[in-house]
């Protein structure tokens, strides 16, 4: 496997887009990818994009083909793959472009991400998100996926004494940190009592507790370490993207209060990347559910088992803080545009080591689907 | 000899008073309780129906004797209140009491005594040798018209009897049924609530039916009132039985343990059994009991029962009356929400 | 989905499950193959029993449409004393659920495909 890096991103406003089309956003993050690595598109080898449902969304499958005609690539003919991994199809795509162009198969490749989900009714859209759970017997039994993450929330309080309070810290934190975001959905600031007076969607979870459902589209350009030295004098290196699965439902599951799939796959990063966690300087996570960056810190070991709400308690996570998570707003505070989020954190992740947004030579990007069935992390240096 | 093997009732927890069902239609509770012997009703909660009444009562009945339940080859099911109107939920219940699937199945419908007529196709088959143990369940969730009288007795609730020849607590000594053409109440086709004849479904209808059942019944078993430890009639209030039992000769301390209407409300085809099942919670051996239901339309089934040793280690609990006793009451918010009196567009 | 719904009738109605004979794990909804063993497992269907305790528990305020008129619900997840864990409705007050109380199986409705549709039947609990 050789080196590969990042030599272009490009993203959509993440929100509620009324008057850009599916198309229009992943053009939009198309055009500014490819300014932003300064080619002009006959480079792109291959295209991976992550779209979760564009099927009960838009009632368009054939996404690949889709998005290489309007990118206007379809007369160079190249492959284009739509990836599906229900919130982590970013993630996933990203990961396929990585190992695509690390085998040298391809010299320069793209993964992007997109999803448009205003089209529909929001009734139909949490329809949506919950089939990327166990749509036959956890949906079924009028568990969505909000009261799946809080199955999980009370589990944790129960063994951890984590608080409401503290999963609030995450939605202030991450809220705060979108108001620099001149991409995120929502740019302002909320209050612990904010949250805390939101109304429950599934007890313990409430409305600020949640990340939106959002328009948007995120497309990041891959290419060999000697193209990439060709193009730009700050590539972001990619120094593992590692996936892992865990079972479908949260009833399969030994234990509730932690992503096992996260650990797994961090696991497998560090010992690619050749780092430990506390090596990692600054991360982008997938804060669906506040309770998802709290157990997030737990299971990538920047803390203890149980820790989770000690460290946002005691601002550790906050910029300036010993491991900035979410500097982006994350999920919450940017819009989760499912499909295209996982591809979003990359670009964000790169944005903020090249352009030094925060002080950090390796970032860690942690995308998940569904309730933690499928996880992606990815460590890019600079 | 054929008889009742093992029973089973359920009663929604939910209860409505009638204070509470006059309060909203200006009327005055008293003379309504006084009126119609009835205090307050059970009321089926949201995801209850007459599908999920009869499952419980029917798995409670297969607990107590232990007989697997791919023994059961009949399932009858009396309801005026069936979840479908085309398809029936006997089906339901025998997939999910895992009874045979080899197993004989129908809806019954005629008003409040098609759960007796269940029982009645049961001790026919069994008698005929075509089933070993058969399955008779009379469950309702009745509807009412708001602001109708029927709106203070209108309940919900079941009984289930599984039917054979092999330890049963009490033997069918004879069964009857007397039918006429009397449209005393009805629901047409397509109407959400029922209609009835007032006072019309008094006289011509409950009285002489179930009063002509019953004697008849007697009459041919040359037995009289005295040679009863109990007596349950339909119940579609708390007057109507009292009346028909002091017609006919009974003490008010052979109809007083089955006369369950005043707390539950009337059960429609789950009436009269729920009635007779609290009678069998306290029943010895040797004790004779009458039971006769009534169907608008009209008809009533007579049955003569005799108690037998068995019931003496057949587990009864929890009772009928411990069931009753079990109630959440609820405003007329909650009500007309769980009786979909509120209207999902 | 009626077929969908259907095909798994048994299992939603009554608690029966799959049991792997080789290393002795139950599990609801059935499985075809034991995770644990996978081909070396041996499934075979069983009943599960009709009893548990509460792992963790949600009430759920924003249902979906077919779950409007039962809002606020409970749902949580029941380990079966033979240890196969399901989702569930648990049928009471909210302020009555917790975790580690005893629950018990019960019949109940689930949902409908709008008033001319299908009823969807199920196993909820309720508390001991």
């Amino acid at each position: 496997m050789r080196r590969v890096a990042v030599v272009g991103i490009g993203q959509s406003r993440f929100g509620e887009l009324w008057e850009k089309s599916f198309r229009d956003i992943v053009i939009e993050a198309g055009v500014e990818a490819l300014e932003d690595a300064n080619i002009s598109g006959e480079e792109i080898e291959a295209i991976y994009v992550g779209n979760m449902s564009g099927g009960r969304y838009l009632a368009q499958e054939h996404i690949g083909a889709l998005i290489a005609d309007y990118s206007g690539l379809a007369e160079l003919g190249i492959p284009s793959v739509r990836v599906e991994a229900a919130d982590a199809s970013g993630g996933v795509a990203f990961r396929e472009a990585y190992l695509a162009v690390a085998s040298g198969l391809y010299d320069v490749a793209i993964a992007a991400g997109a999803e448009k989900v205003t089209d529909v009714g929001a009734e139909l859209a949490i329809d949506i998100m919950s089939s990327s759970a166990d749509r036959e017997w956890e949906y079924f039994v009028g568990a969505t996926l909000p009261a799946l993450y809080a199955l999980i929330a009370r589990v944790h309080m129960k063994e951890f004494g984590t608080k409401e309070e503290d999963m609030a810290l995450v939605s202030v934190k991450n809220h705060k940190n979108a108001v620099k975001n001149p991409k995120a959905q929502f740019r302002r600031e909320i209050s612990v009592d904010d949250v805390l007076r939101s109304p429950y969607i599934a007890e313990p979870i409430k409305v600020l507790d949640s990340a939106p459902i959002s328009d948007g589209a995120a497309v990041v350009i891959l290419a060999s370490d000697e193209i990439a030295k060709k193009l730009t004098d700050t590539p972001v290196y990619v120094s593992a993207v590692t996936q892992a699965s865990d079972y479908l439902s949260l009833q399969s599951r030994k234990d509730l209060a932690s992503f096992k799939a996260v650990k797994m796959a961090a696991k497998k990063a560090y010992k690619l990347a050749k780092i430990e966690a506390k090596d990692v300087d600054v991360a982008e996570m997938h804060d669906s559910f506040t309770i998802a960056e709290i157990i997030a810190y737990e299971d990538l070991g920047f803390c203890e088992k149980g820790e989770g709400a000690k460290m946002i308690r005691e601002g550790e996570t906050e910029v300036g803080g010993r491991i900035p998570v979410n500097v982006s707003g994350g999920l919450k505070a940017c819009g989760h545009a499912t499909g295209a989020t996982g591809v979003r954190q990359i670009v964000d992740l790169v944005r903020i080591l090249r352009d030094g947004i925060v002080d950090a030579e390796t970032g860690l990007a942690l995308n998940l689907g569904g309730t933690g069935a499928t996880a992606v992390v990815s460590i890019l240096r600079r | 000899m054929v008889g009742i093997v093992s029973y089973g009732t359920y009663i929604p927890a939910y209860r409505i008073k009638a204070e509470e069902i006059a309060r909203i239609w200006g009327e005055n509770a008293e003379s309504i309780k006084s009126g119609l012997g009835v205090y307050e009703k059970a009321v089926a909660d949201i995801d209850e129906d007459t599908a999920t009444i009869s499952v419980e009562a029917s798995r409670e009945a297969l607990k107590r004797c232990g007989i697997p339940s791919e023994e059961i080859k009949a399932v009858f099911v009396g309801s005026e209140s069936h979840p479908y109107a085309v398809k029936p939920t006997a089906t339901i219940v025998a997939e999910a009491i895992g009874a045979n699937r080899f197993c004989y199945a129908a809806d019954l419908e005629f008003a409040c005594k098609a759960g007796t007529a269940g029982m009645q196709i049961c001790v026919a088959m069994v008698k005929a040798g075509m089933i070993k143990y058969g399955l008779a369940v009379g469950a309702d969730t009745s509807q009412s018209s708001p602001g109708d009288a029927l709106e203070y007795s209108a309940a919900s609730g079941g009984a289930a009897f599984i039917i054979g020849e092999n330890e049963t607590i009490a033997e069918v000594k004879d069964t009857l049924s007397f039918t006429t053409d009397t449209p005393d109440f009805w629901r047409r086709e397509g109407m959400p609530y029922p209609s009835h004849g007032g006072r019309f479904t008094g006289e011509p209808a409950y009285f002489r039916h179930v009063y002509t059942a019953a004697k008849e019944i007697m009459k041919r078993n040359n037995l009289s009132p005295e040679d009863f430890s109990y007596a349950v009639f339909h119940m579609p209030n708390g007057k109507f039985p009292t009346r028909v039992a002091r017609m006919l000769g009974f003490s008010s301390e052979q109809i007083e343990q089955g006369l369950v209407v005043r707390r539950i409300g009337n059960t429609y085809s789950g009436s009269s059994l729920l009635g007779f099942s609290a009678v069998l919670d306290v029943a010895k051996p040797g004790e004779r009991i009458l039971l006769t239901s009534f169907g608008s339309g009209a008809g009533s089934d007579a049955f003569i029962f005799e108690v037998t040793e068995n019931i003496e280690s057949y587990p009864r609990e929890p009772k009928v009356w411990e069931k009753i006793e079990r109630a959440r009451y609820i405003d007329y918010g909650l009500y007309a929400k769980l009786r979909k009196k509120i209207r999902m567009v | 989905m009626l077929p969908r719904f259907w095909r798994k009738i048994k299992y939603r109605y009554r608690l029966v499950g799959s049991y792997c004979e080789n290393c002795g794990e139950y599990y609801h909804p059935p499985r075809n193959l034991c995770p644990k063993c996978r081909r070396k497992g041996s499934i075979k269907e069983v009943p599960l029993g009709s009893e548990g305790t509460i792992l963790s528990y949600t009430v759920v305020h924003d249902a979906p449409d077919d779950f409007k008129l039962q809002k606020p619900y409970v749902v949580g997840l029941v380990k079966l004393d033979c240890g196969a864990v399901v989702t569930a409705q648990i049928c009471c007050k909210p302020e009555e659920v917790e975790i580690g109380k005893r629950v018990r199986a019960v019949f109940r409705k689930y949902s409908e495909e709008g008033e001319d549709g299908i009823i969807y039947y199920g196993t909820k609990f309720e508390l001991i």
